[in-house]
């Protein structure tokens, strides 16, 4: 069962963590304030506070002033392209960089003077790491563990990456897919309320990536608020509650994967083959915008889908017209960012 | 930076105690370690004494025997390598893999990792010199007293910690992993030449001396010597001033590191 987070009286005092520990280890001291896996209600001290945010680096300005908002029990996607800011972005938020200016709030705390009471309520999977050398999977998280005050049990944390079985292997024997999952639990082993996971799939198989999500998405209902970059939109599509889109240092769009980028909304494409001896010139009303498509195909984009296709068939059943390659085709995620992060004259790579 | 139970001494001494274990365990597995560490000086002290069998020298301007020579300069050599050398090469690899990086997000105070590494050099300098010491003593007729192994311990000690600190300094200025070895031979190499570490003392030119006498690998020997052959320290058995400029080069050492070192990898 889920329980409440714990909250050590000998800790300096400091908000009770809402959050449920990993291993289950307490029982609920107050059942109604059991998170609900969803993001939190209106009103609740969001987790990460951005505004106007800027990063310099000499006469170059990475991060344009960007705002940012995260609740707690919330996964944020962070797409954007490379040297759109993102990595600086991210790298300021874990405290790894300092600021040119702007405001950052993260757990209550500016992460530029976070010290290790901080750094042990978010955990960090960076993008790039290696194994420590010489040392077992589990001596590994063991001697993470003795870093932060209430950790996770190494079984417990090698049980939600599904690394059990690898637990005595060296980790420079492991699999690239395998060591990103032990990134993931040596992140997870000081039972963080907040996660950082910098493109945590990179590299992996389909499968692999599925059961890396399945691990990210067990983190959501145990309330964990989750700070995910990737490139995969069909990641962000999967997991995000909520994705924003930077490009050239500032935030480009921001919506649920449904609606970011005006997608719900958005112009759906009807697509279809003309029968023989028809021309575009024949078609009626709404269908007279149809323009030529790929291999000798007819489309017609407009955001009143029912009438275009009420029109379509109508004409069509009247005439006999099969229309067997008939297809309507809304926006993936993918064409979205794409269009949003299309800026021909962005500026090339960051430091 | 606020002050967290974390600080507390127990909880600090137990810290470096969790992380000098896991910093052990790794060396105690590495092989590259173990040979340039533990297996180098081993034979090199084999060689030079067997090559130079029942002979005499003059250091400090005294003649002592071989052994007595040889088994101290080979252990300043030993620390340097177990201090500096290893450390630098397995700190420059930890931080262009992103293990630091990583660790700096965890936390655990820097300091504590600095410990660990600290005394691991540490221990491993004390092996050395140990099995270096029963080497010329068992085999070699160095004559040994409880005096003499107390101070040459208490001198590894303060050598492993100061090169541990010159490794940080240098750190810094070592771009990749691949050029941490070459770097740390070049930076070692020579000075051991000028220190009287594989050449006796009284076939090198006075000047180069001079210029030994400042670096941190002479005065480390000289210190060590004299804790067996106080003779060679005009009858002093504690080197006070070559220890202090050993100590010296600590601190040097330190401010560098402190306003050089990184934690994240060079290249990006």
């Amino acid at each position: 069962m889920r329980s409440e987070g714990t909250l050590d009286s000998t800790m300096t005092p400091e908000p009770a963590r809402p959050a449920v520990r990993l291993d289950d280890a307490v029982a609920a001291a107050h059942p109604g304030a059991m998170p609900d896996g969803g993001p939190s209600a209106p009103g609740e001290p969001a987790v990460i506070t951005v505004r106007g945010l800027r990063m310099s680096y000499g006469h170059y300005e990475a991060v344009r002033g960007i705002d940012l908002d995260v609740a707690r029990g919330e996964i944020l996607a962070f797409l954007g392209p490379n040297g759109a800011g993102k990595t600086t972005t991210v790298e300021i938020l874990e405290g790894f960089r300092n600021r040119t200016s702007g405001e950052v709030q993260v757990l209550g705390t500016d992460p530029a003077q976070a010290g290790p009471d901080w750094r042990a309520r978010v955990g960090v999977v960076l993008q790039e790491s290696a194994p420590e050398a010489w040392l077992t999977v589990r001596e590994c998280l063991s001697m993470y563990a003795g870093y932060y005050p209430r950790p996770l049990p190494v079984g417990r944390a090698l049980e939600l990456v599904g690394l059990t079985d690898k637990a005595d292997a060296r980790c420079d024997r492991l699999s690239g897919g395998q060591l990103r999952r032990l990134d993931m639990a040596l992140a997870l082993i000081g039972d963080p309320e907040l996660i950082f996971l910098d493109e945590p799939t990179t590299g992996f198989d389909p499968a692999a990536r599925h059961t890396a999500w399945e691990v990210i998405a067990g983190l959501r209902e145990l309330g964990k608020t989750i700070f995910l970059t990737t490139h995969y939109m069909d990641e962000a599509e999967a997991l995000a509650d909520k994705i924003m889109i930077i490009a050239a240092g500032k935030i480009v769009a921001e919506g649920t994967p449904a609606t970011i980028g005006g997608r719900a909304t958005a112009a759906t494409t009807v697509s279809f083959t003309l029968p023989d001896g028809v021309t575009r010139g024949d078609l009626p009303g709404l269908l007279a915008s149809a323009t030529a498509g790929r291999g000798g195909t007819v489309e017609i984009s407009d955001d009143q889908l029912v009438r275009v296709l009420h029109e379509l068939t109508t004409w069509a059943l009247l005439h006999g017209y099969p229309l067997s390659d008939l297809t309507a085709h809304r926006p993936t995620l993918e064409e979205i960012y794409l269009r949003l992060t299309d800026e021909p004259t962005s500026p090339k790579g960051q430091p | 930076m606020s002050t967290v139970p974390e600080a507390r001494p127990a909880r600090a001494v137990s810290l470096v105690t969790h992380q000098a274990r896991y910093d052990l365990r790794a060396f105690r597995r590495n092989n590259r370690a173990r040979i340039f560490t533990l297996a180098v000086p081993v034979v090199l002290l084999l060689i030079l004494v067997s090559l130079f069998r029942s002979g005499t020298v003059q250091a400090g301007g005294v003649t002592v025997k071989i052994a007595a020579y040889y088994v101290p300069h080979i252990a300043a050599m030993a620390i340097v390598g177990a201090g500096l050398i290893n450390l630098l090469i397995t700190l420059v690899a930890k931080r262009e893999s992103g293990s630091l990086k990583r660790r700096r997000a965890t936390p655990v105070p820097s300091w504590v990792l600095i410990a660990g590494d600290a005394t691991t050099s540490v221990v491993s300098s004390v092996l050395i010199v140990v099995v270096l010491i029963a080497i010329g003593s068992l085999g070699f007729g160095l004559h040994v007293t409880g005096a003499a192994v107390g101070l040459a311990a208490l001198v590894t000690v303060i050598g492993a910690a100061v090169f541990c600190c010159l490794a940080y300094a240098l750190s810094g200025l070592v771009a990749n992993a691949e050029s941490a070895g070459p770097m740390a031979q070049l930076s070692t190499l020579p000075v051991y030449f000028i220190s009287g570490i594989y050449i006796p003392d009284n076939v090198l030119p006075h000047w180069l001396l001079d210029v030994a006498n400042v670096l941190p690998v002479r005065p480390l020997a000289v210190a060590l010597q004299a804790a067996f052959v106080p003779a060679t320290n005009g009858g002093q058995r504690f080197a006070a001033v070559p220890l202090l400029v050993v100590v010296a080069w600590g601190v040097a050492g330190l401010i560098v590191a402190v306003r050089t070192f990184s934690w994240v990898p060079r290249r990006a």
